[in-house]
This record gives structure tokens, sequence and C-alpha cells, in this order.
């Protein structure tokens, strides 16, 4: 089954950063997953998260507030 | 405990670059030496604490304890304090403006934290442990702390929930109090280390080059330009000094990190530290980006009351501090 990802941040550094590595795990991975940016500040807020950047796999919130490693990347999505 | 780093300074300057011993370049040069390490070794110290403490206490958990907890008039000093333990990035401060009001948490409880965390944050105190030593890190922190209080009660009383951008208003009256209790990720001290380590150095490394041109201009003014310099332009009874400074500091940000160093260079040469301190508060606690920013949450009136507050607050603590230190 294909997962969501969503990266919720509103597009500051690290924000983005997160985005890459996520970005490369899937890749490099072959995982099946399709990965949105959220960017806007309303969507984000119906997350109820605080601080950015947040991962969001298949609507459950992962992470937030830091830039999570590779490995831990890749643990969340299998 | 700072010895160490003197002697390698003069071991370097004197003996390998054999300069001479009360040489304007050779002081410069000492002075840039001993700083750049002492500070980046305060910097990496503080930084990796506050993480530490961080990773244990998110900021989750201080809005349900905000939320929760009757505080009968201390809700503006504890939001205060937990501003202080809290960093939050920039970028995060209008989730977090959003997630505080949308608990439950008075709009001056929710400022109080606004304006102490950048204020007040483990950058800023690690540049003023190295550059102004203990005693007068303690009078920034502590003041800083009371300025989050004052000014979120004063913000409070204004009753500015009317400000609010219109979209804010409608998460408010559709918000329930925040029922949800907040599950700690349970990790032990190992496994948190890595990711604490990996913020700090990452913090670190964001500031390095604006500390080390801090450093190197406040090196080159240590050794160039001569003790009192600055008293005949701003002494301490000059009464338009501590506004001046505030105001000229409001809209600068991004150089934080290396105003500081300039800023006890002048401090070192006769500005009053009052007049000094009030500068780095409106350096570092209010910023065009972050007014920029708060324009998605509250309207411009709003936002300029709130800077005409804090600046306010800012201008009166450098004249009690001229008039105290």
């Amino acid at each position: 089954m294909s997962k969501v990802i969503k990266i919720l941040g509103t597009g500051c550094p690290k924000c983005q950063s997160m985005t890459g590595v996520v970005q490369e795990v899937v890749t490099a991975n072959k995982i099946d997953a399709s990965i949105e940016k959220v960017e806007d500040i309303v969507e984000i807020m119906k997350f109820n998260v605080m601080s950015t950047p947040a991962l969001v796999i298949d609507d459950v919130i992962t992470v937030k507030g830091r830039i999570p490693s590779k490995d831990e990347v890749l643990k969340l999505l299998s | 405990m700072f010895d160490w780093i003197q002697h390698f300074a003069d071991w370097l300057v004197y003996e390998v670059f054999a300069l001479g011993k009360g040489q304007h370049l050779s002081e410069a040069l000492n002075f840039f030496i001993y700083d750049t390490i002492k500070i980046l070794l305060l910097l990496l110290t503080i930084i990796f604490l506050m993480g530490v403490v961080n990773s244990y206490f998110p900021i989750d958990r201080v809005k349900n304890y905000l939320s929760r907890n009757k505080l009968y008039g201390l809700e503006y000093l504890m939001a205060s304090l937990f501003g202080v333990v809290t960093p939050f990035c920039s970028c995060s401060s209008v989730p977090l403006f959003i997630g505080f009001v949308s608990g439950g948490i008075p709009l001056g409880v929710t400022f109080a934290f606004l304006i102490t965390s950048p204020l007040v944050n483990e950058v800023a105190i690690g540049l003023f442990v190295g550059l102004f030593g203990i005693k007068t890190t303690l009078i920034y922190v502590i003041s800083g702390i009371l300025l989050g209080t004052i000014a979120g009660s004063i913000l409070q009383k204004l009753r500015l929930e009317r400000h609010l951008t219109p979209w804010v208003l409608e998460i408010l009256a559709n918000a329930q109090r925040d029922q949800d209790i907040f599950q700690a990720e349970k990790q032990s001290f190992r496994q948190r280390l890595p990711v604490i380590w990996r913020e700090a150095s990452n913090i670190l490394k964001g500031i390095i080059p604006y500390v080390i041109i801090g450093i190197a201009i406040g090196g080159l003014m240590h050794g160039y330009i001569p003790e009192g310099f600055f008293e005949q332009y701003m002494a301490k009874d000059n009464l338009f000094a501590v506004p001046m400074a505030t105001i000229l500091a409001v809209p600068m940000y991004s150089n934080a990190s290396g105003i500081l160093p300039v800023a006890q260079v002048l401090v070192a040469k006769g500005i009053p530290l009052g007049t000094a301190i009030a500068f780095m508060m409106g350096v570092v606690g209010l910023s065009l980006p972050e007014a920029m920013l708060l324009k998605k949450v509250m309207t411009l009136k709003l936002i300029a009351i709130f800077f005409g507050v804090v600046t306010l607050c800012i201008i009166i603590s450098g004249y009690v501090f001229n008039l105290i230190l």
C-alpha cells in the first residue's frame, strides 16, 4: 500500500532539509510513497503541531520540531 | 578557567608569529584568537545543555502546563521562564502562537513567552557569558524574564484579542480546551544524545560565520580604538542614548551573534552597560523578519502595539541599568 507522507513547514531552511532527507530515503529504498509539502499555515494548524518542521505519515504525526536522521525516517516508513 | 586559552593565544601571537607585545596588530590578533576559542567553546556547551533540557521538556508540555494549571497571576512569569528553556526557531512562531492561544492560554501569557524566548536563548546566553562574564549574564537573563512578564501583563490588560487576523479568530471560536494528554517520547538518554548533539552542532554551524566576523571587528576595535573613546559621544548623562540605541536595534536581527562581540568592545571603550544591554535586547528580542511572520496571525495594529510595548520596556530597563550599574 502506498504511503502518504506530508511535510509540514512554512518554508524555513529546516523544513527544506527535512524534505531532502525524506526524499532521499524514499528514493534510495524504493519506497512506495507520495511526498507532499504542506506550506499553508491554516493547513498546518489542522494537525495541531506547534513546532515545524513536522513529518506526517499516513495522517500520524511522527516527528516534530527537528530534522530526523535517514535511519529514523527509514524505520518510520517500514 | 580560561587561562589556558589566554596562554595559547599569547604563545601563538608572541612566539609563533613573533609579533611584539603592545602593538596594535598583535593585541587585536591576540584578542581575536582568545575570544573566538572561548566563545565557541561556551556556545557549544550551552547550546548542548539547553538541547538536553528541551529534549525532556518540549513545547507541547509547556503548553499543556500553562493551559491546565491555575497559576494566580504567576502564569506570566512561568511563561517567561519556559521561554528561557524552550528555544524555538522563529519560523515556528506562528504555529506556536496559534497552538498556545487555541489551547486556552491568554494572549498576554502567550506574548510573555514570545518575548522572552528569543530574548534569552541559548546563543545569547553563551555569547553573554563569554563576553561579559557571569554577573552581567545573570542581570541580562533576569531582566529578560522580567521584561517578558511585565510586557505580557500589560498586553493582556489592553484586551487585544479583536486585533487578531480573521482566520485566527475563527480557529479560536471553534477551539476547545485541549484535553489531549501529552505523551512524552519514551527514549533513553543514549537514544536522545545523537539527536541533541546533531541539533546543537547545526545551530553552532549556522552562527559561526557571524560570531567570527563579529569578534574580528571587535578585535580590530579593541586594538585600534583608545579607551574611553565613545564616552564623548554616548555618555551616561546623554538622555537620548538609550532610546536611540534601542530603536536602531529593533529592525536588526540576522547578525545578532555578530553584534554582541562588537557591543562588548563598545562597553570596554566607555559606552554605558545599560545602553549596550538595551541595544542588544532590541537586536535579539525584536526584528523585522519576526514582524513579517507575525503578520499572518496579527493585524498591523496589533504588531505595532506589541513592538511598541516591548520597545518601551527595553528602553526603561536600559535607563534602570544605567542608574544602578
